[in-house]
């Protein structure tokens, strides 16, 4: 990297911020001075090592990205309707939210669910409901992402149960599960356990998919919501790659061999509306997750090696001002991500800063994608920007402040000792409120928000989520319970109790479980009983 | 204005619910705080029980409901009535977060005092609360 102090070009430059979003100083001009000393090495070619330029040689000419709409709403029958409006409409995997209850481990009947019930997400309670969420949709067919954490396992338990119902074996099933509990405790803040009890079920996850589901993806390790949290996207790369190499340590003390799980984790990154910031990420992450798994974590196979992510555009970055303008700060993100060499991408509707998105707006949203893919030509060559002075450069600064964080959190004693400590929360904190303060002061502007203000804007159609679609979950679950054997259930959960108080995998029992109807709120509660409950201490 | 100074304003924020978007309420407590108020900041996944009980502890004079998962119409109303049930009217009660525009007559009929929703800025926030709890000092002294 060249350090030589730079000449400046004599020209008058405007009042200005020239620093990225994350407050990267940008140069007033690049050239062969910021090229790297060592291009093979360090940038390389698509598909090799250390996969900067791309995890696939071919990249999109081989095979297009996954357009993959995260949907979830109301009950299992209304998402049910969402999932097949999105595929008759070209999106090519499925992705489903869940409301926050089932994040959060209760059932849709519990004092805490109350009027929560369907509203950030689809409610599922018992394998009935997930039954039904996936009713008339081939599980061989597709591939599915589910965005769950605390309780991953027994989601995954529900989903391998319908597959099986529908003739599908564990073996054949492809998508992915969140799981990555980490960046809960850092950012999203969804949890059910105390964090060491929580990684164990994280390992157990990937142990027993290593096994039984080759096709499947246990962990997305996920830097979304540490974004959206706000972070900047240094802190995104870093806490989310250090929470990557925190799980492949856990499975490795497990006795795992890094080449039989690894090929099978894979990423989840935020599309902020800094373009060129973004792309230097996606390139910074695949270059480090290579060399990190190949020098400090032995791996041998390239499929470890080989960082692969999926894409969401910023929630965050949408206005609920003059919503229309989302539309385009949308595409410029989705067009990041692609540039940056993502492998599946959801774009964000033109409506989310006001409430779930209509129908009408989670079309348009698919369709800037396709318009991405068979449009703009942006898909024709691999890494079109590999080689940019500029990029290349924001390229090596990334990955340089990623390493800067990697060796404060070894000093703090890993990321568990980071977060028992509030590091990468109040490092996200403080950069949300710098951000914040920024905008205050109109050092930085969000159009329509902080200028180019419009007075009296048309109100935007929004969802409203039926306030009966509580009662008729809370219904469905009462039937469910009434149906089951309950002498079964109490079973299943106690040998879930007597296998957490042990060290077995908890995946079998879970699954026993979920056959015989236990609901999610039961078995939550049954591990809470041994493994206790979690409490922040939060900072601001 | 100088009864007011005498002591310093004390304002809750709150997470009612159980949606972990904490971002928006620890800028705002951030603020306030910068701004020389007391800031109790409960943490996230509280019961309306557990903010009435905060609020009359910490003898605020405002509580902010920062709600991001649509159950504001659930858990807003659920606060007002336990703190009447308590006695309590006289506590500046805001709500921020992503609130359609149909629902805040609806809230402020409750008696919430102001709605923020995504773009307010925190100068008016923060503007906001101190004017409202010196009113609510000046009656108290």
């Amino acid at each position: 990297m060249a350090t030589e102090p730079r000449e400046k070009p004599e020209i008058e430059e405007r009042e200005a911020e020239f620093s990225t979003m994350s407050g990267q100083p940008i140069e007033p001009l690049y050239g062969p001075e910021d090229a790297s000393a060592d291009p093979e090495a360090t940038i390389g070619r698509p598909g090799e090592y250390p996969f900067t330029r791309g995890p696939y040689e071919s990249m999109y000419r081989g095979r297009l990205w996954t357009m993959r709409q995260f949907a979830g709403f109301g009950t299992v029958e209304e998402t049910n309707e969402r999932f097949q409006y999105l595929l008759d409409h070209g999106q090519t995997g499925l992705s489903t939210a869940f409301d926050m209850p089932t994040l959060m481990g209760y059932d849709s009947d519990h004092a805490r669910s109350l009027g929560e019930v369907g509203r950030e997400g689809v409610a599922v309670d018992t394998l009935d409901d997930m039954e039904q969420l996936f009713a008339g949709i081939p599980l061989g067919a597709v591939t599915t992402s589910m965005t769950i954490n605390a309780p991953a396992a027994i989601l995954l338990a529900f989903y391998v149960l319908v597959g099986e119902a529908q003739g599908v074996p564990a073996e054949r099933l492809g998508g992915t599960i969140q799981t990555d509990i980490l960046k809960e405790y850092i950012a999203q803040k969804e949890w059910c356990f105390p964090i060491e009890p929580a990684l164990r079920l994280v390992t157990d996850m990937i142990e027993w998919c290593t096994e039984q589901m080759p096709r499947w993806h246990p962990v997305s390790i996920s830097g979304y919501h540490i974004r959206e949290a706000g972070s900047t996207a240094q802190q995104e790369l870093a806490f989310t790659l250090k929470d990557g190499f925190t799980y492949v340590e856990r499975a490795l003390e497990r006795g795992l061999d890094v080449d039989d799980f690894a090929p099978r984790l894979s990423f989840f990154f935020n599309a902020h509306i800094d373009f060129f910031e973004e792309i230097a990420k996606y390139r910074a992450a695949r270059r480090i997750w290579a060399r990190e798994l190949r020098e400090t974590y032995g791996a041998k196979r390239e499929e470890s090696l080989r960082l692969r992510f999926h894409a969401q555009t910023a929630g965050v970055s949408l206005t609920a001002q003059q919503p229309l303008n989302n539309v385009v700060r949308t595409s410029l993100e989705a067009l990041a991500a692609v540039l940056g060499g993502t492998q599946s991408l959801h774009t964000n509707s033109f409506d989310e800063a006001l409430a779930l998105p209509t129908e009408e707006a989670v079309r348009v949203a698919l369709r800037t994608q396709q318009i991405i893919a068979f449009e703009s030509g942006a898909p024709n060559t691999p890494d079109p920007l590999g080689g940019s002075w500029f990029v290349e450069k924001l390229t090596d600064e990334m990955e340089a402040a990623a390493y800067g964080y990697f060796a404060r959190i070894d000093e703090l004693g890993g990321m568990v000792e980071a977060i028992r400590q509030n590091f990468p929360q109040r490092e996200i904190a403080d950069a949300s409120f710098a951000y914040q303060r920024e905008l205050n002061e109109r050092k930085r502007i969000v159009v329509g928000v902080n200028d180019f203000v419009q007075a009296d804007e048309e109100p935007t159609p929004i969802l409203r989520i039926d306030p009966a679609l509580e009662r008729k979950q809370v219904g469905r679950l009462a039937a469910t319970r009434a149906r089951r054997d309950g002498a079964e259930v109490e079973a299943a959960l106690a040998e879930l109790k007597r296998v957490a108080a042990g060290e077995a995998n908890l995946m079998p029992p879970i699954v026993a479980a979920a056959r015989v109807r236990a609901t999610e709120g039961e078995m939550i509660a049954a591990l809470q009983e041994v493994f206790g409950t979690y409490t922040e201490s939060p900072v601001f | 204005m100088e009864a007011a100074t005498a002591r310093k304003i004390r304002v809750v924020v709150a997470k009612p619910g159980l949606d972990g978007h904490d971002r928006g309420a620890k800028i705002i407590a951030r603020a306030l705080r910068d701004a020389g108020m007391e800031v109790i900041y409960t943490g996230l996944h509280q019961t309306p029980e557990q903010i009435a009980e905060t609020v009359i502890q910490e003898d605020a004079d405002a509580v902010g409901l920062s709600i991001l998962s649509g159950a504001h119409m659930t858990l807003v109303p659920r606060v007002v009535e336990l703190l009447a049930e308590q006695g309590v009217d006289d506590v500046l009660v805001t709500v921020g977060g992503t609130i359609p525009a149909d629902d805040i007559p609806e809230l402020k009929k409750l008696g919430v005092a102001a709605v923020f929703t995504p773009g307010a800025g925190t100068d008016e926030i923060v503007d906001f609360i101190r004017a409202g709890a010196a009113e609510r000092h000046q009656q108290g002294e």
